[in-house]
């Protein structure tokens, strides 16, 4: 199985829960007193002008930035101020803005390195990691999963740009998350790299908890349940995609004449 | 066929260095016995080395410290009169991999220029400690009375059974070493070096099997050491000095970072030319520094890189 959601449970807490998140670089507050509940199934797209802060949330949530002040709950525990790693064992994923895999490794090296993650520890010496099938079968399968099948064997860093970014997806899936989060997964896509993407993201809703930074509307309006507007760092409005269309301040503050169009 | 020329070329390797003793006797020139014996501890010293550097990206400017520390733990037993092998080699491996996992435990949490010259500095201070012992011939360093002794026919007094010890070492090295960087284990040092914050993304704390991999490394350089001053029969904390883990670091860059052999090659190539070189000039090493930058420019795996059917692969 790749992900195993919980049963919802509409009384339970929502499987993310930002509280008061605030973040300052310097003067800079680049997260100011966020607030921000997702549920288990729900796919939730944070979007906002550069400089919003989004990157900066998102380096929170998965533990790669301790905020300054705030709490983030997940899956009913304080994880505000673990370490990133020990928020992947915990069924937090993410994917970077800018494309971060491993080159040098194949494709299916890249997955099976986060399958391994996952599968006990690594203090391991003598048999080699490309013949532990517990390893290379879920590897492939999930390669197998976001189109990348015939490519496993190809060094990542020679694939396509919108392959890399698929291999991302993969070994997001990889480690088995409960929350997938997506750093602008269609940044410096073409078109139809971009609808590819869209098609596999679409694919994943439902089945998982995905928490989306995206500039591209487009791309936002096809996924998300949900959505978050952030500017100069503060949450301005959240709501339905309806919700947030009609909403004057919205328009006013991001979307400007993008969504008349 | 890649993986064939490989195989010739790395039996060739072995055929080579187990035929020296034959020649050297033939030739009645027991001097090169010495300066293979001499070489191949030294590669020893440069593939442990290259588990960290080359594979894991962990430039430590201060491995000359286990080299160090192995010999003293042949030394200072041999001095009080302990000098079975059984005793001193094991703790020559224990005792580097003891101070290699203390000294891990605080240079890696830097990284970069910070993470070179912490490492350097720690191997300083116990060069300092070394010839500021009196009790253990300080900057004098002190003979050692006798090399270490083990049992039946392994006798190291012996040159040529101490060569064939040496070479056996090697090999296994060579042997556990490809099992390793193929294992699990050796998947994540290297993935850590590729891409760290990926690996914290994906679910590993690199922290500890980067540090098991200093100590590791830190462990193979002291046997490097117990070898070393059963090789010279002589005690000198010189063993320790920055310069010595310069050699060490040159020898894995010349021979090809990140790959087994190279740095055996690498090895090979700095002691012969400075055996051949240093007959002319006490400055050998200006040939030795172009020669390095060529190496560095031009050879992306170093001297292994040029060999028949190695091609992109690590060993």
């Amino acid at each position: 199985m790749a992900c195993c959601p919980a049963p919802v449970d509409a009384l339970a807490e929502p499987l993310l829960a930002v509280r008061g998140l605030t973040k300052r670089f310097g003067g800079l507050v680049a997260t100011d007193d966020v607030t921000l509940d997702v549920a288990e199934g729900e796919t939730v797209a944070i979007i906002g002008p550069n400089g919003a802060g989004k990157t900066t949330l998102i380096g929170q949530l998965s533990g790669d930035l301790i905020p300054d002040a705030g709490t983030i709950r997940f899956a009913g525990d304080d994880v505000t101020r673990m370490a990133a790693p020990a928020r992947s064992q915990r069924g937090l994923a993410r994917s970077f803005q800018i494309t971060s895999i491993f080159p040098e490794f194949t494709a299916l090296d890249n997955v099976a390195l986060a399958v391994q993650a996952h599968a006990g520890h690594s203090f391991r010496f003598w048999t080699p990691a490309r013949a532990e099938r517990a390893l290379r079968e879920p590897a492939r399968a999930t390669l197998e999963r976001v189109g990348l099948g015939r490519r496993a064997d190809v060094p990542a860093g020679t694939l396509a740009h919108g392959e890399q970014r698929q291999l991302e997806i993969a070994m997001a899936l990889a480690t088995r998350p409960r929350l997938l989060l997506l750093d602008e997964p269609v940044a410096g896509m073409g078109v139809d790299e971009s609808q590819r993407m869209v098609q596999l993201l679409r694919a994943l809703r439902g089945r998982h908890t995905i928490v989306l930074v995206e500039h591209d509307m487009d791309v936002v309006w096809a996924l998300a349940d949900r959505i978050a507007v952030m500017v100069y760092g503060r949450v301005i409005a959240s709501g339905t995609p309806e919700a947030i269309r009609g909403n004057a301040e919205v328009r006013r503050a991001y979307l400007g004449e993008e969504v008349v169009a | 066929m890649r993986s064939r020329a490989r195989a010739l070329t790395l039996v060739t390797g072995l055929l080579v260095l187990a035929l020296v003793p034959v020649v050297a006797a033939l030739a009645h020139q027991p001097f090169y016995l010495d300066l293979f014996r001499r070489m191949m501890i030294f590669a020893i010293a440069a593939v442990s080395l290259d588990l960290i550097l080359g594979f894991g990206g962990m430039v430590s400017f201060g491995h000359a410290a286990y080299l160090g520390i192995g010999a003293y733990a042949v030394a200072i037993p041999a001095f009080y009169g302990i000098d079975s092998g059984f005793v001193q080699w094991p703790l020559a491996v224990v005792l580097s991999g003891l101070i290699a996992l203390a000294i891990g435990a605080v240079s890696l949490r830097t990284s970069g220029v910070s993470f070179i010259m912490i490492t350097l500095a720690f191997a300083q201070m116990l060069y300092y400690l070394g010839i500021s012992i009196n009790a253990w011939g300080a900057d004098d360093g002190m003979r050692l009375a006798r090399r270490s002794q083990f049992a039946g026919p392994v006798d190291l007094a012996n040159g040529y059974v101490f060569y064939y010890v040496v070479l056996g070492l090697l090999v296994a090295l060579l042997g556990l070493g490809h099992r390793l960087v193929h294992a699990r284990f050796g998947v994540v040092v290297r993935a850590a070096k590729s891409n760290e914050s990926r690996m914290r993304a994906i679910g590993f704390s690199t922290f500890r099997y980067k540090l098991a991999a200093f100590a590791i490394a830190g462990a193979v350089g002291g046997l490097a050491g117990a070898l070393l001053t059963n090789q010279t029969e002589y005690l000198t904390p010189s063993y320790m000095h920055w310069t010595r883990s310069g050699d060490i670091m040159v020898m894995v860059i010349l021979g090809g970072m990140g790959t087994l052999y190279g740095p055996v090659l690498g090895a090979f190539a700095f002691l012969l030319l400075e055996d051949i070189l240093s007959a002319w000039t006490v400055h050998w090493q200006i040939v030795l520094g172009p020669l390095l930058v060529l190496v560095v420019l031009y050879a992306r795996r170093g001297l292994y890189g040029l060999l028949p059917g190695a091609g992109g692969r690590i060993g």
